[in-house]
């Protein structure tokens, strides 16, 4: 690896300012799961880096009236242990639980997940159905992204390069709808995604879909929603002929691309066995 | 750079290029080697270390990012000659073959007892996936470390 120049400020203004001050030239270091080894293998090779793991103002987690705002640097441990995200988006938990080994959950953190703009990050569809948005900031001020126009493309983000992604927040999904994520990858740990989707359904009293929002990740370039098959869902109760259709009709409406970890058609079916799955589970659950 | 690194209660003055990662430091700086090196890339878990008593990869942080944080490594297990009882039950359970990725293994395993004393056989499994081993197959590993939570 070749050597930079290292800073490690505790501010946040600090470090604003010294991302304007060496404007282009300078990474951001957060969990460095990501960034260290692409370092290594010499595909990056800054002159500068910018840890910012010492930045309390970046690292919270709270709940303000109805909204909850998660801070970049809140790991993905971090994530699993919190009574409130258990509490009320149990989506998020069961998708940062699938993340790496625990090492890695120790270090990787949610904003290093979303900045990575990998297209089969695992935090992002949940963020996707709990419409969440980011907050960035420089020297220049603050603006409020809703996530999907955070993304670019793949390994794209719309982040300046004197830019930092300072928070997450989104509306509490309550009254606690279905929900779930589901992923797909090669073994169960240590994966990458080849699929993956969360979900998130409001059923009115007779358990019909008043709302559903579904966000698949790794069959496009960023992160789509399934808005035809979440139209389906609304005013339907999730019978089994109802998740057969909608599973059926997910296949069909999907726009998979084909990779070096699957075909297009592998990626079709696994997304429609994904939200078959998922409806099912969450069904169980609700009858005991 | 000079750094302070504490390692298994011990302070270190270091002089370290930036770029030096924590398994860097801990094995070529310090000559600690229980740490091993297997991928450098996050997969293996060979170079597990605690930092404030959770299991990280050394080689993928900066030893700067670990100055002021509590780290433990192999070495650091055994109190006046007397071995951790997870190192005694890796023994008696016959869980080391060639024996490459055991340091990484049993600090994995530390790092579970320390946040969950009694784990189940699921949770032990799922804390150890980061971890790899080509030789054992890991079901005495398991159970070493589901006899270990039983010696407490
Ligand atoms: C073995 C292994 C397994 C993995 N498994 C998974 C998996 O199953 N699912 C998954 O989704 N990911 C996985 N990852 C990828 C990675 O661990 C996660 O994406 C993690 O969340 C990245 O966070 P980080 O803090 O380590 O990021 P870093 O490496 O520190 O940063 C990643 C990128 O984001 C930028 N960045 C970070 N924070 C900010 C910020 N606040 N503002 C602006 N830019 C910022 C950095 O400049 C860098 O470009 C895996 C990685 C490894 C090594
Ligand atoms: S050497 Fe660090 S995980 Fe393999
Ligand atoms: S004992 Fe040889 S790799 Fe685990």
């Amino acid at each position: 690896m070749k050597d930079f120049q290292l800073f490690s400020p505790t501010e946040l203004e600090e470090a604003l300012d010294l991302l304007t001050r060496h404007c282009g030239q300078m990474r951001i270091l957060a969990g460095g799961t990501d960034l260290l080894i692409r370092m290594r293998d010499g595909q990056v090779q800054p002159e500068t880096v910018l840890d910012l793991t010492r930045i309390s103002a970046l690292h919270f987690l709270r709940q303000d009236s109805n909204a909850i705002e998660i801070g970049p640097l809140i790991t993905h441990t971090e994530v699993l242990c919190s009574p409130l995200l258990n509490q009320e988006t149990p989506l998020l938990v069961q998708a940062c639980r699938t993340i790496g080994g625990w090492q890695i959950r120790n270090r990787g953190t949610i904003g290093g997940n979303l900045c990575n703009a990998s297209p089969a990050g695992d935090a992002v569809p949940p963020l996707y159905v709990l419409a969440a948005e980011c907050t960035l900031a420089s020297r220049r001020g603050r603006r409020v992204l809703p996530i999907q126009a955070f993304f670019h493309g793949p390994g794209q983000t719309v982040l300046a390069p004197d830019e930092l992604l300072v928070g997450i927040q989104f509306p509490s999904p309550q009254p606690t709808p279905l929900q779930f994520f589901e992923k797909i990858g090669q073994r169960k740990a240590l994966a990458i995604s080849k699929v993956n989707m969360a979900f998130l359904g409001w059923t009115d009293q007779e358990g019909r879909f008043q709302k559903v929002r579904i966000a698949l990740g790794a069959v496009a370039p960023t992160v789509v929603r399934a808005v035809r098959t979440e139209d389906y869902l609304v005013g339907k109760r999730p019978t089994a002929d109802v998740i057969q259709a909608a599973s059926d009709m997910i296949e069909t409406e999907v726009q998979p691309i084909g990779d070096i970890r699957s075909t297009e058609q592998y990626r079709r079916e696994v997304s429609g066995e994904l939200l078959r799955l998922g409806l099912a589970k969450c069904q169980k659950e609700e009858h005991g | 750079m000079k750094r302070i690194l504490q390692i298994n209660g011990r302070n270190y003055a270091l002089d370290l290029p930036a770029k030096t990662t924590l398994l860097a430091a801990i094995r070529d700086y310090i000559g600690l080697v229980g740490t091993k090196e297997g991928c450098g890339t996050g997969e293996c878990g060979a170079c597990t270390v605690l930092m404030d008593q959770q299991p990280v990869n050394a080689c993928l942080m900066l030893a700067a990012q670990a100055e002021g944080k509590d780290i433990l490594t192999i070495e650091g297990l055994s109190q006046d000659g007397n071995l951790d009882p997870i190192q005694q039950a890796f023994i008696d359970t016959g869980a080391v073959q060639c024996g490459y990725c055991i340091p990484g293994m049993i600090m994995t395993g530390k790092g579970l007892l320390l946040t969950n004393p009694h784990p189940s056989i699921a949770q032990i499994k799922e804390a150890i996936a980061g971890n790899l081993c080509r030789c054992t197959g890991y079901y005495q590993i398991v159970a070493a470390i589901a006899k270990a939570s039983q010696a407490r």
